[in-house]
């Protein structure tokens, strides 16, 4: 076990980081993608609403391997036709994007239904706009009470994150692959691997698990 | 222009239905399993036994915070280097029933802990014991609110068997790569066929899930 961790240690540590970069990105795209979509979906406009709904309904529905193959086997060669390269990483990022993106949606969404209707009104009432009272007033709460889940919507993206091997993403999971296939020894491979992804999971999931018993302490 | 005429066959139809059995066959047997060994994880993490309940807790919180591509390709490649074979079938089972049962050991405890402490004190001042208490009076209470959960537990495993492809169960996913393997012309509408069954499968399984909730309630 040892040797293997010696030997490929660099390696290793490349896969490291292209997930918590591809986990990164996606938790950042799919944040603003998923704050638009559940604005959208308590906004008082119909037609807001059933995009934002069918929106969320669709990604929450359909595997991410689905999404993410689509985006690789067809978006890319299309894209780089008309000189746009997209390699793996990239499409396996945009897909964890829109997979995540619908379930933070869903989060943000019961955390600005969870903020009591009286601050919007009296944002309201008080001159500010739908807008600047949403904006100001009612998502900075709607985020704090949300950050429990927020985190762990993030320790689910790392672990999906491992689709990225499917379509030559270069993170933890492909390098895993290709160093049991070098060594013939999948059993301790895996095994260091499994510890690289529980350095990034296990803090955040446990923290996590810790705000929420405050938070239900707490005065709400 | 693009004929994908020769793609709307019997034949392919029923090929993916078969990998839609494959995928509904394997997330229920998991399903089963998980449920099982998940109540007795969950029961086993709450009544707090010396040393064994914080043993079981750690383990089901390693297997929770790891990728279950991961756990997928432990158990079909690396098992059978300690002597462990299972089939193709057999091993995206174990892989996802081990997955499965540590998140449903989660809501099994949550929902143990969400019933009245008064149904146990009254199940113990009638002449029941332990066991006789959990298994008859307050098990029965804590499903009752696991349902919904449980269900949107089972959508997500409906849409993680797609991961098997990566060790090449024939399900929906990897049978949909067959098709479009032979004809690149087919591979937008394939897509397209994968994710509307994905969908009316899971989306069916939610919409039931808050009818029952809504009848329980």
């Amino acid at each position: 076990m040892i040797d293997i961790l010696l030997k490929y240690f660099p390696q290793l540590l490349n896969g490291f980081w292209v997930t918590i970069e591809s986990s990164i990105i996606a938790l950042f795209g799919s944040l603003i993608l998923g704050t638009i979509f559940a604005v959208m979906q308590v906004s008082r406009n119909k037609i807001t609403r059933i995009i934002s709904e069918t929106y969320v309904e669709i990604f929450r529905n359909i595997p991410l391997l689905v999404i993410t193959l689509f985006f690789f086997a067809f978006v890319a060669p299309v894209a780089k036709k008309i000189g746009l390269p997209i390699d793996g990483f990239t499409a396996g990022t945009i897909g964890l994007t829109l997979y995540t993106s619908a379930f933070i949606a869903e989060v943000i969404r019961s955390g600005i239904n969870s903020i009591s209707s009286s601050q919007m009104e009296g944002a309201v009432s008080n001159g500010l706009s739908w807008w600047q009272a949403m904006r100001y007033i009612v998502l900075p709460q709607a985020f704090k009470i949300s950050i429990p889940n927020l985190g762990n919507q993030f320790v689910n993206l790392v672990k999906n994150s491992s689709v990225l091997a499917f379509v030559a993403g270069l993170d933890l999971m492909y390098n895993a692959n290709s160093i049991a296939q070098n060594t013939f020894d999948s059993l301790n491979t895996y095994f260091i691997v499994a510890i690289f992804y529980l350095i990034i999971t296990m803090p955040i999931s446990y923290y996590m698990k810790h705000l929420e018993q405050r938070f239900k302490g707490g005065a709400h | 222009m693009i004929t994908i005429a020769g793609l709307f066959t019997f034949d392919n139809f029923r090929y993916l239905f078969i990998g839609l059995m494959y995928t509904l066959s394997v997330s229920m047997i998991s399903t089963i399993f998980s449920f099982i060994i998940g109540s007795i994880f969950g029961i086993i993490v709450y009544e707090k036994i010396p040393y064994f309940s914080k043993f079981v807790s750690i383990s089901v919180d390693i297997i929770r915070n790891l990728p279950l591509l991961l756990i997928i390709f432990f158990v079909y490649f690396a098992l059978p280097k300690i002597g462990i074979h299972f089939s193709i079938f057999w091993s995206s089972v174990v892989a996802f029933t081990f997955f499965e049962a540590t998140m449903i050991s989660e809501i099994v405890r949550s929902g143990i802990n969400a019933v009245d402490i008064g149904q146990f004190e009254g199940a113990r001042a009638n002449g029941m014991n332990n066991i006789q208490t959990m298994i008859f009076v307050v098990l029965p209470q804590a499903y009752k609110k696991m349902i919904p959960p449980l269900v949107s537990q089972f959508i997500s495993l409906v849409k993680d068997t797609s991961l098997a492809t990566g060790i090449v169960l024939p399900e929906l996913m990897y049978r949909g790569q067959i098709i479009y393997g032979q004809n690149s012309n087919y591979m937008v509408p394939v897509f397209v066929i994968l994710a509307i069954i994905y969908f009316l499968v899971n989306f069916g399984l939610s919409r039931l899930s808050k009818i029952i909730e809504r009848k329980m309630a």
